[in-house]
């Protein structure tokens, strides 16, 4: 099953590199997505071994990732073939392979049981990805893949570094647990401190920088700003989910030795300080596509602040690892459809996209109330979780200030949908090719539906998911 | 064979400072080239048991970082047609005396550091940090693409080096993971390169300045 979900992404992409056809090419999009997805699913539903070999284990926070990205990629998949079909002019063999190579080792992170291998895994996912963003072939977009490509190359240099760390706390320990995970988690207690606590401020800086925390995150605009929509989709869905899984990793060796006052402590300031960061950024922001950067941004500063929290707030944790990397595809997608409607992406030109694009704008806007955590959406219960655990384990003032942030975010990325959204179009693009279809809706729909169930009903196969994976995160040896 | 280390790591760290010290991008990336052979080198003497995969990772990493990767980031020089950095941020004699200062805090701090008994008093975990900050270094102070990429190359060197202390820990698997990650990466990086020179004419990653707030 492993070797399905991890090598079948990566024929493919090889198969789409050979493939002459532009147009036939990303057909194997959504072929591929659809066996993943259904892999996947069979795999939860535990058809299917969960561990393939010694280093490949898929645990209950893999289960959560993994679905995710699944689930995600497979909408994108339809949407991509939607979005080429505009773009026939430009040859999409780069970008179907990338892309597929990217499902690929996305589930690779999500196996991945030895760090070092995750690691491998991470690094390979930065660089599929950055020809993905470089697809427009303009100046800004290779400015934007440079900084992607170096800023990202160091941080996860860092991380290995970490990682590194990490072997030796345990090799200074005299112990020969090596970097697998179940090694280093049952030996956990006996890690040497000084060396572990290096090891995951090293780590936190380097899977930081890939999530895009602040001060780490300013490749992030800049990158999903000219990268395609669906792009910006897999990278903000895709991409930081892998990264926070990593985190998440590292957070469970740190809470299984006992370090949680000194983990926390680093966390809910990187946390705190992502959301009003991307906060300030937001207000006055006139450019939809970074506006959607900066929200990212913030959505990986609330998780911080979840995992800082602690064992009370992991379950909206994790909960909120789904609601937000599907509402993210909401958002990215429908800001491509505006963004090829109008051949801009500054609120000076983009004005009444409800009118223009009726299913887009309206999907934009819904997208917008969802991610902000406004009811009943999905990203409102698994923040509101996140609040409710810093309140019952007696953290009011991180209570209060996420609160203030979360505020402050939803007047500033306001103000900017609204423009979008709402007036009349000017007359200059009236005239443009662009019409929402069947491919750059459809999935888009589906995406917000499953985002508005999350908010109402969560189905019990998932609560069961949720509680395995917060239950094998807070066990200690 | 403690002694003959050391004064290879000596030489690990004097190719530090040349490559601060040099504005000429062909040299600076044949002294990375060589630093990275040289870490394969010492790879091999580390260990007392040459098992097949401390052979295997090492000659990997010989080809790798020696021969493999300074020949892409040639290719990429030539067809960038630049000889060398203009105005660094320090000039080259500021840079070598910062990187001295980078040294001497590696050695005095990792002195301070807990240490398993086998590698107290050896030069790897000073070398490894030195080599890191050298790396910061010349990422920061360098405004060429390809003098960034070498910079970040040196870093990678650095954890090299520490990663020398842990070869039992990572299977081989990993570690071919990590070299093959590294030519892509700089495989990628240097087709960048090559566009950001076609479309910006010119490798100074200061114009690369229209996305901002």
């Amino acid at each position: 099953m492993a070797l399905v979900l991890i090598l079948l992404p990566i024929v493919m992409a090889a198969l789409a590199a050979a493939i002459p056809s532009n147009r036939w090419r990303p057909r194997l999009l959504p072929v591929t997505a659809l066996v993943h997805l259904a892999t996947t699913v069979a795999v939860l539903a535990g058809r299917g071994p969960a561990i393939a070999v010694d280093y490949l284990v898929l645990d209950p926070p893999g289960r959560i990732v993994l679905l995710q990205i699944s689930v995600l990629f497979a909408l994108c998949s339809f949407y991509a073939v939607g979005y080429l079909r505009y773009r026939e002019e430009q040859s999409n063999r780069v970008f179907c392979a990338c892309l597929l190579a990217f499902l690929g080792v996305a589930s690779l992170v999500t196996w991945a049981h030895h760090l070092g291998l995750m690691w491998v895994a991470i690094e390979a996912s930065t660089l599929v990805t950055a020809p993905l963003i470089y697809f427009n072939r303009t100046q800004r977009s290779i400015e934007a893949t440079w900084k992607y490509l170096l800023v990202g190359s160091v941080g996860i240099a860092l991380a290995l570094l970490g990682t590194f760390f990490l072997a030796y706390s345990a090799l200074h320990a005299g112990l020969d647990s090596g970097l697998t995970l179940e090694g280093l988690l049952e030996h956990a207690p006996r890690l040497s401190k000084p060396w572990l606590r290096a090891a995951f401020v090293l780590l936190l800086v380097g899977y930081g920088t890939k999530m895009g925390l602040a001060p780490m995150h300013t490749w992030k605009p800049d990158a999903y700003g000219e990268a395609p929509g669906v792009v910006g989709a897999m990278l903000a869905g895709g991409v930081t989910s892998c990264a926070f899984l990593a985190l998440l990793r590292v957070w469970h060796i740190c809470h299984a030795a006992g370090e949680d006052a000194y983990t926390s402590q680093l966390l809910l300031f990187m946390g705190l300080f992502s959301i009003a960061v991307a906060g300030v950024f937001m207000v006055g922001q006139r450019d939809f596509k970074r506006m959607l950067a900066y929200s990212s941004v913030e959505h990986m500063g609330v998780l911080v602040v979840g995992l800082g929290i602690g064992p009370a707030a992991l379950p909206g944790t994790l909960l909120h690892v789904l609601t937000n990397g599907l509402t993210k595809g909401v958002l990215f997608l429908s800001a491509g459809n505006i963004h090829r409607a109008y051949d801009s992406k500054s609120t000076d030109v983009v004005r009444g996209a409800m009118r223009r694009l009726p299913l887009s704008g309206t999907l934009f806007l819904a997208g917008f109330f969802a991610i902000t955590g406004s009811p009943p959406f999905g990203p409102f219960v698994s923040e509101f979780a996140i609040l409710n655990g810093a309140f019952d384990s007696g953290r009011f003032l991180t209570g209060a200030m996420f609160l203030f942030f979360l505020l402050v975010v939803f007047i500033g990325m306001g103000t900017t949908v609204l423009k979008v959204v709402q007036g009349r179009a000017p007359e200059q693009v009236l005239g443009t090719a662009y019409r929402d279809g069947l491919l750059t809706g459809a999935p888009i729909v589906v995406l917000m539906l499953l985002v508005l169930m999350l908010g109402l009903y969560i189905p019990p196969p998932l609560t069961a998911l949720l509680d395995d994976a917060a239950r094998f995160l807070e066990q200690r040896p | 064979m403690a002694n003959l280390l050391d004064s290879l790591l000596v030489i690990v760290l004097v190719m530090n400072l040349f490559a601060l010290g040099t504005s000429r991008i062909q040299a600076l990336i044949r002294i990375v080239g060589a630093q990275g052979a040289l870490l394969g080198i010492i790879l091999l003497l580390v260990h007392e048991h040459r098992t097949l995969p401390v052979v295997l990772v090492a000659a990997a990493g010989v080809a790798i970082k020696g021969i493999v990767i300074p020949a892409i980031m040639m290719r990429a020089l030539r067809q960038a047609e630049i000889k060398r950095e203009v105005e660094p941020l320090i000039s080259p004699l500021s840079s070598i005396v910062l990187g001295a200062t980078a040294t001497a805090f590696a050695v005095l701090s990792a002195g301070q550091l807990p240490l398993v008994d086998q590698n107290e008093g050896a030069l790897f975990v000073p070398t490894s940090i030195a080599t890191v900050l050298v790396g910061f270094i010349l990422l920061t102070t360098r405004f060429k693409a390809l003098t960034q990429v070498v910079g970040y190359l040196v870093l990678e060197n650095g954890i090299f080096i520490f990663g020398m202390l842990l070869i039992e820990a990572m299977p081989m698997v990993v570690e071919m993971g990590v070299l093959l990650d590294l030519v892509v990466g700089i495989f990628v990086i240097s087709i960048i390169v090559n566009h950001i020179n076609q479309a910006f004419s010119s490798l100074d990653t200061r114009r690369l300045v229209s996305l901002k707030e």
